[in-house]
């Protein structure tokens, strides 16, 4: 594509040609696109706003459904159950480790993996270049992955939810060429100095890197979050090590049996208590990503744009 | 490397880059060099062994896989010239549901949602203001952040046939409720419709990139020729990130036979397995949760070959109407 690959692609919108006056010469075709605009807000928080009102509202409301954008009866019963469940607490903490450990062991593996092949000179360099490629277009898959990890013993441990998916090529290439937009004189004149590689990677590029880090911590921790599959398939009979997600799934699965047989008063706090928790495994994320708003935009330009 | 007993950072090499140049060749670069291989180590050895290492257990599509210890390349190969497992796939209902459904879904994401992120990528382009706007992406992104697990808790809450809000704002309009998540055809409308909510905005992000590679003064020159909003959108906007739609459908059309699995495992209910049950989900049941490993290896493998010839065809067919296609 045509983008430069050495520049970071500007955010902001092309410069179009400035109207004298804002508001008082605003189209009909504006407000059409005002109105859309604010319909697509509402149907992205409609959904949240309703989880909310109901993880907050006490559960004879809930039964009779009266409950929609705003809680009724408010009461914090169901988020001091979650958190008294000690189940859910643990499954907090063991996923807040996960995801921090996994996101510094992702960052440092892409950054191993990005930083030597910036240089021309490096030896072997394009035999790593097709070697990477490679394993975008062929995957093995599920089963092939399974079995090894069965061949490792490394099903039903931690492990396998931090180290085979560590290292995910495309951010990897996010860094890259992130690192290409460094001026090489910088680098150049170190080399001149007598600093080692390893002094440059941590003393110039590192520092100068924070806003793809930013980036790349964010979508590396959000997967490891978000993640159930990984734990779902090769890590389902050790509960120890389920994550946060895939406790979230199983409740939801078995919850949707009870509703029918218990009596109604408990089915109204079934559901308090189902929202409050989907709410509890959401919010860290929902608290983070707007202030990463200007770098994450950055990483899939660059990353779509590079290929 | 065989460098080790060279000080890596001798403090008392020359200053001169030039002169270190003209030592001998291998040792001076190995000594230069030797830290960026070191780095290298790690990631490498980690592709080796996660990436192509399970390239190797593909094989076991043709053959009896034993947990006794051999090694895979000793396994005997199957009956019928070693196709066993692949023709008793190809003759499993299951098998041709799950092909079916597939398809089915994918091909509707591509019809219903494939132009929702251009549309909303050209509306925002158009919007003035510059806070509103801000917004309106940092709420349209947000879908995009949740997990597939934490979008069903939000679906089945919302469409709950007995107390969802939706039903029941259905029900104030006189309208029978509905049970959206629990009948198929609902299900696949909603499932598609889910798909869209979670990923518009974010998909928006790279039409909206392209759009500002476009020359400004074209639309400049295109005011002065008295062209309106709307003719500008279709005669510059939308010509001028041709290039990025026809790459992103190119891929589209190369994913028609694969499938994320949370989406799709994480919307599935029982009811409504038979629509809902996809490749990379049949897949997890037949394979993992039923241990025929093979058999699970061999859908893999048909499906990422299906998947590459679906991809080369779209590619070639960019080419040929005119477009760079990806590569």
């Amino acid at each position: 594509m045509k983008m430069k690959e050495n520049s970071m692609p500007e955010l902001e919108m092309p410069a179009l040609p400035k109207r004298k006056s804002k508001l008082n010469r605003l189209h009909v075709s504006d407000y059409v696109f005002i109105v859309i605009c604010i319909f697509v807000i509402i149907i992205c928080l409609l959904p949240l706003v309703n989880l909310l009102a109901r993880s907050l509202s006490g559960s004879e409301y809930l039964i009779r459904n009266k409950v929609s954008l705003w809680p009724k009866g408010f009461n914090l019963t169901a988020y001091e159950a979650v958190f008294k469940e000690s189940e859910y607490r643990r499954a907090f903490v063991w996923t807040v480790f996960l995801t921090v450990v996994g996101t510094l062991l992702s960052l440092t593996m892409t950054t191993l993996c990005a930083f030597p092949l910036i240089f021309d000179k490096l030896k072997g360099r394009g035999a790593m270049n097709i070697m990477i490629t490679i394993t975008m277009f062929f995957n093995a898959g599920t089963m092939p992955n399974y079995l090894l990890f069965k061949q490792l013993h490394m099903l039903d441990t931690p492990y396998v939810l931090l180290v085979p998916f560590c290292l995910s090529v495309f951010n990897m290439i996010i860094m890259r060429s992130f690192f290409y937009g460094i001026p090489d004189s910088l680098r150049e004149s170190a080399e001149l100095d007598g600093a080692s590689f390893f002094q440059i990677l941590t003393k110039i590029y590192l520092p100068l890197s924070k806003p793809v880090i930013a980036t790349l911590a964010l979508y590396y921790a959000v997967g490891r979050w978000n993640g159930y599959s990984d734990a779902l398939m090769f890590a389902h009979n050790n509960k120890k090590n389920w994550p946060l997600q895939l406790y979230l799934w199983n409740m939801l699965q078995g919850q949707s049996n009870i509703d029918t047989t218990l009596e109604p008063g408990n089915v109204g706090y079934a559901e308090q208590t189902k929202a409050a928790v989907v709410m509890f495994s959401t919010i860290p994320i929902l608290c983070i990503y707007p202030w990463l708003q200007k770098y994450f935009i950055h990483g899939v330009t660059v990353g779509a744009v590079k290929e | 490397m065989g460098a080790e007993e060279i000080k890596p950072s001798e403090p008392s090499a020359d200053y001169g880059l030039p002169a270190k140049k003209l030592k001998g060749h291998k040792t001076g670069y190995m000594r230069r060099y030797w830290q960026l291989y070191a780095m290298l180590l790690l990631p490498v050895v980690y592709f080796i062994i996660f990436k192509y290492i399970p390239m190797i257990y593909v094989q076991a599509a043709w053959k009896d896989y034993k947990l006794d210890g051999t090694s895979i390349w000793n396994m005997p190969w199957t009956s019928k010239n070693g196709w066993k497992h692949f023709i008793d796939v190809f003759k499993n209902k299951q098998f041709h549901q799950a092909l079916r459904n597939t398809i089915t879904l994918n091909l509707l994401d591509l019809v219903v949602g494939f132009a929702v992120p251009i549309i909303f990528a050209l509306i925002l382009n158009e919007l003035r203001m510059k806070k509103f706007k801000r917004t309106v992406q940092t709420v349209a992104y947000m879908p995009h952040f949740l997990s597939w697990v934490v979008i069903y808790g939000l679906a089945v809450q919302l469409f709950a046939t007995n107390t969802g809000i939706v039903n029941n704002a259905l029900e104030g309009m006189g309208i029978p409720r509905i049970g959206f998540l629990d009948k198929e055809i609902p299900w696949i409308i909603m499932y598609v419709l889910i798909g869209i909510w979670q990923s518009f905005g974010w998909n928006s992000i790279l039409y909206l990139a392209a759009i500002t590679s476009i020359n400004p003064e074209l639309y400049e020159a295109a005011s002065v020729d008295g062209a309106g909003r709307f003719k500008k959108m279709w005669h510059i906007t939308l010509p001028g990130i041709r290039p990025t739609i026809v790459i992103l459908l190119i891929m589209s059309i190369g994913n028609i036979i694969g499938s994320g699995f949370d989406r799709p495992y994480a919307l599935q209910k029982p009811l409504v397995l038979n629509v809902s049950e996809v490749l990379s989900t049949y897949i997890y049941k037949i394979g993992i949760v039923g241990s025929k490993w093979e058999r699970g290896i061999a859908i893999g493998l048909f499906q990422s070959v299906v998947g590459v010839f679906f991809l080369l065809t779209a590619n070639a067919l960019a080419r040929k109407l005119g477009d760079r296609g990806i590569w």
